[in-house]
């Protein structure tokens, strides 16, 4: 067995320490080690996207990154999206214009739709579908998702 | 809603109800837009092994013999296990006991690797790293075979033997001969004066024959395959996993394993998709087994590549269909040559696809011939509607061409011939009340249909598909609460929304609200016997073992209110959450009051519900037509969708917005298999794309808008006239783009996948 590494990062707005082999994906740490199991893992090669997590700003998807590289970062999974039991704009939109099906995909949905909401805050349909085309889903077929991100622009908008 | 946004996702009701057909927030959504819910890979325990699989690279090899001695050495190892590890692990008798058999030879290979990817050993090691590194340890000695693909090769004469000791089955008679066939089956319906179809195709004004091939495709779901076991120094297992099926995964497991079914307890996890591929168990026995070797929980979670190379993939087919017709569109005569890919042990889905390949048509002669073929692929497995979409695929595209050739609209032609009530098919039954004519004249009726489509290479197309449903059994129990609402434990784990479903059938019964639901689904130990979250069956099976549970509440809660009052239990009503008195107006009480009363007036009350809800065919089926615009590219061959239509027959939409989810995740799953999707395999009978990047499923990015229709024709039995819907929406895409291919460049594409290479040769060809 590998050495572990001590890493000191910032996941949702918590200093963390935790340790961790330099082979463990970020995504294996925020799972196993760090026990935020809402990060999903669907292919771990970069290419579903349920494991999409916010790294110092930019949406990435964790399996690609290693567990090392999280030192000194800030990081957001989707159990830092919500604000104590209030549920965000996103979150909210999702449930009421039923974008979820099985839900396995819905946390990365989720994390990377908010992210486009604060980088854009009036998509058009095909900006929306661009942004999201590495979220896979294979039940809803998107419908109801892009219904969704496109009701919680006009939310976080009234807000 | 705006008007427009109406008009994109249309239900056209036929009864309206206080809860069924509204649309309430599933009680399960919060944890799952938190990242809460719990799915199988998020398993934890104290001292947790994780488990890894070593698994064939040959897609065909004897196994001369497996040497795990090093692997076991390795620090962080604590079990290894193979085939040999299986208890009475005895050649069967039995052709039951023969499935047993080919389960147990699929989880873990025996004498033979017959797919690249077969399991050969398992490790479970401290961490997941740990035993991948010790698969690496593993020595096995293969002895490779020549291998078969596809069916046309697995029937070849000279073809490599995956069994030797098969025999084709026919009608329970045994073949004599080595063969690849594992079952042929012939199903005819014919005229009383017709003694053999090829009269009736020769008295046609016009017969087409075509031949078709789809690829082997799958399931897709975003969650990979899991288990987690524990072995109790007791004998009781208990095992944690997403499936479709808990007490599916019970009995398998109970099987394979050679013990009761009692000493075995799923509880399910939260599934993160499954279309029928999770369905099977392949990796729960071998949790089970180095939990009992290491006396430690023991977790498996698949990796991608695995998930496709090891688990069921649904059957690439070759078809051919001839249908004949009068010149006025009258289809007189049909037949079906169905050879569908069983994968590496017998029993895939070719017998549904004969159920479904004509049935949308009242055609008085009909022939199928059935061919259930092993190839050196995984063993195939149910894919949302299993063996329809395949066969659709071809009769479809006859149906259109010949409507094309006699100049009549391709709907007409679908409506001249709908299948109804009374229509039988070559397969046996004769339908109840159904839908088709409904969803066919919707599909006519509909603004896309009578849009113009104007522009270069674009064109429209129409299909229509069946899926024939299933009932099955199903458990449900129901405690009223002293707050006045009610819990239910049901026992079908929720895939897409139906803990909402089942809710609200119960509370429709009851009168309160679908928010005053607090649904649970249970493990095997804690509800009845319920079977698989599959065949469109949740909805309409355990959403009226709900009805019936809530029935009995329903009776009690007026017996109670009765005893109270000191009147005659018939003399009590209870309406839309009141009880009351028929004759005293003054004796009334809300549920929720009488609710809160039950302890100290004789006691908790529940209800429950079980039942047989009917085989294959319960309520009829389903019916569900498409409506497509596509544009090609005439240089690069891509097909892209401009505009997409569902309309599908629920019989009753209970929640229309999961419905119309149903719909379009079924219709973008057809979308993929028309034009992307495959198991792309080398000479050697390697799947060269077992990734998410090239096995290529759509994007958001990829597709429009999907448009709904709902039709309701209520279907005869379920208390709310509900048909399931979770199937007939994959059946119609690939031919209604495949019709819409031929409507812009006038080129029939008779093999699935339509990607950009095929459509580009084919047009080109047509063009020089």
């Amino acid at each position: 067995m590998a050495s572990k590494t001590h890493v000191q990062t910032t996941i949702n707005g918590e200093s963390i320490d935790f340790l961790c082999e330099p082979r463990q994906s970020l995504l294996e740490c925020l799972r196993d080690v760090i026990g935020l199991t809402g990060s999903k893992e669907g292919c771990n090669d970069g290419n579903c996207g349920a494991c999409t997590v916010v790294f110092d700003g930019k949406i990435v998807t964790s399996c690609l990154v290693l567990g090392v590289e999280a030192e000194g970062k800030e990081i957001t999974t989707i159990e830092g999206i919500a604000s104590g039991s209030e549920l965000h704009p996103v979150q909210q939109a999702f449930l009421e214009n039923a974008a979820l099906q099985c839900g396995i995909c819905t946390p990365g949905f989720i994390v990377a739709t908010k992210a486009l909401l604060e980088h854009n805050p009036d998509p058009t349909e095909h900006q929306i579908r661009f942004w999201l085309a590495n979220n896979l889903c294979r039940c809803t077929g998107y419908d109801k998702i892009v219904r969704a991100v496109q009701d919680a622009a006009r939310r976080m908008q009234e807000a | 809603m705006t008007t427009t946004e109406y008009e994109r996702n249309v239900v056209l009701s036929s009864t309206e109800y206080d809860v069924v057909g509204t649309r309430p927030i599933r009680p399960d959504g919060a944890d799952k837009v938190t990242g809460r819910a719990i799915y199988g890979a998020d398993f934890k325990a104290a001292g947790l092994l994780h488990g890894k699989i070593l698994r064939s690279p040959h897609a065909h090899a004897n196994i001369k013999s497996i040497d795990t001695s090093k692997a076991d050495a390795l620090p962080g190892v604590i079990a290894v296990v193979t085939n040999k590890d299986i208890p009475n692990n005895d050649p069967p008798d039995t052709a039951m006991d023969q499935d047993v058999n080919d389960w147990r030879k699929n989880v873990l290979a025996a004498d033979k690797a017959l797919y690249k990817g077969h399991a050969i050993a398992a490790v479970a090691a401290i961490s997941p790293h740990d035993a991948e590194e010790a698969l690496s340890l593993i020595e096995v000695e293969y002895e490779v075979l020549g291998s078969v693909m596809t069916v046309q090769e697995a029937m070849a004469s000279d073809a490599p033997i995956l069994d030797e000791k098969l025999r084709t089955d026919e009608g329970g008679k045994k073949g004599n001969s080595l063969t690849n066939v594992a079952e042929r089956f012939k199903k005819e319906l014919l005229e009383e004066n017709i003694r053999d179809i090829e009269e009736v195709f020769s008295q046609s004004d016009i017969v087409i024959e075509r031949e078709f091939d789809t690829s082997t495709v799958h399931q897709g779901y975003i969650e990979p395959t899991n288990s987690s076991a524990f072995w109790s120094s007791d004998g009781r297992i208990h095992i944690w996993c997403s499936t479709q099926g808990s007490f599916n995964v019970r009995d398998e497991v109970s099987k394979v394993l050679n013990i009761p079914e009692s000493l075995v307890k799923v509880t399910p996890t939260e599934i993160g998709g499954g279309f029928g591929g999770k369905i099977p168990s392949y990796i729960d026995p071998v949790c089970a087994l180095l939990s009992k070797k290491s006396g430690r929980h023991v977790k498996i979670v698949m990796t991608r590549q695995e998930v496709f190379e090891a688990t069921g993939p649904t059957p690439g087919s070759n078809i051919k269909v001839k249908v004949g017709s009068d010149k006025n569109g009258n289809i007189k005569a049909a037949q079906a040559y169905l050879a569908y890919e069983a994968g590496a042990f017998k029993g895939g889905v070719v017998g549904a696809g004969s159920q479904c390949v004509f049935a949308a048509y009242e055609i008085p002669n009909q022939l199928i011939d059935g061919y259930d073929v092993v190839v050196n692929k995984p063993k195939t497995q149910a894919y949302r509607a299993p063996g329809a979409t395949n066969a659709a695929f071809a009769m479809e595209s006859v149906v259109s061409e010949i409507a094309e050739k006699l100049g009549i609209d391709p709907l007409d032609m679908r409506l001249i011939n709908a299948s109804k009530e009374g229509t039988r098919r070559a397969d046996g039954p004769t339908f109840p009340r159904i839908g088709c004519e409904e969803v066919l004249q919707t599909m006519k009726d509909h603004p896309h249909y009578n849009a113009p489509i104007d522009g270069p290479n674009r064109g429209r197309g129409i299909a229509i598909g069946y899926w024939f449903n299933v009932g099955f059994e199903s458990s449900c129990t129901i405690t009223v609460n002293p707050d006045g609402t009610i819990s239910l434990m049901e026992g079908s784990t929720d895939i897409g929304g139906s803990r909402a479903s089942i809710s609200m059938q119960a509370a429709e019964v009851l009168g309160i609200n679908a928010e005053d639901v607090r649904p649970t689904v249970g493990d095997t130990d804690s509800v009845g016997f319920t079977g698989v979250t599959g065949g469109s069956r949740v909805t309409y099976a355990t959403g009226w073992a709900a009805c019936l549970a809530a029935e009995e509440v329903k009776d009690k809660m007026i017996a109670r209110a009765a005893l109270i009052w000191d009147v005659p239990t018939e003399s009590v009503e209870m309406v839309k959450g009141t009880l009351r008195s028929k004759t005293d107006s003054e004796l009334i009480v809300t549920f929720k009051e009488l609710a809160a009363e039950l302890n100290d007036t004789g006691g908790p009350i529940i209800g429950s519900g079980a039942l047989d809800a009917g085989g294959a065919g319960a309520g009829g089926g389903s019916f569900a037509g498409n409506i497509v615009d596509v544009e090609v590219d005439p240089e690069t061959g891509k097909v892209s969708i401009l505009r997409f239509t569902v309309v599908q027959d629920a019989g009753k939409a209970i929640h229309p917005s999961y419905v119309e989810g149903q719909m379009q995740g079924g219709s973008v799953q057809g979308i993929g298999w028309a034009l992307n999707e495959e198991y792309y395999m080398n000479d050697a009978g390697n799947m060269t794309n077992a990734s998410l990047l090239d096995y290529r499923m759509p994007t958001s990015l990829d597709l429009p808008m999907i448009d709904t229709a709902i039709v309701e024709v209520p279907s005869q039995g379920h208390p709310y006239g509900v048909r399931g819907v979770g199937e007939a929406n994959i059946v119609p895409p690939p031919a209604a783009i495949s019709h819409a291919i031929q409507n812009a460049t006038g080129v029939w594409i008779n093999k699935l996948p339509m990607n950009p290479v095929a459509v580009s040769n084919a047009t080109r060809k047509t063009r020089e």
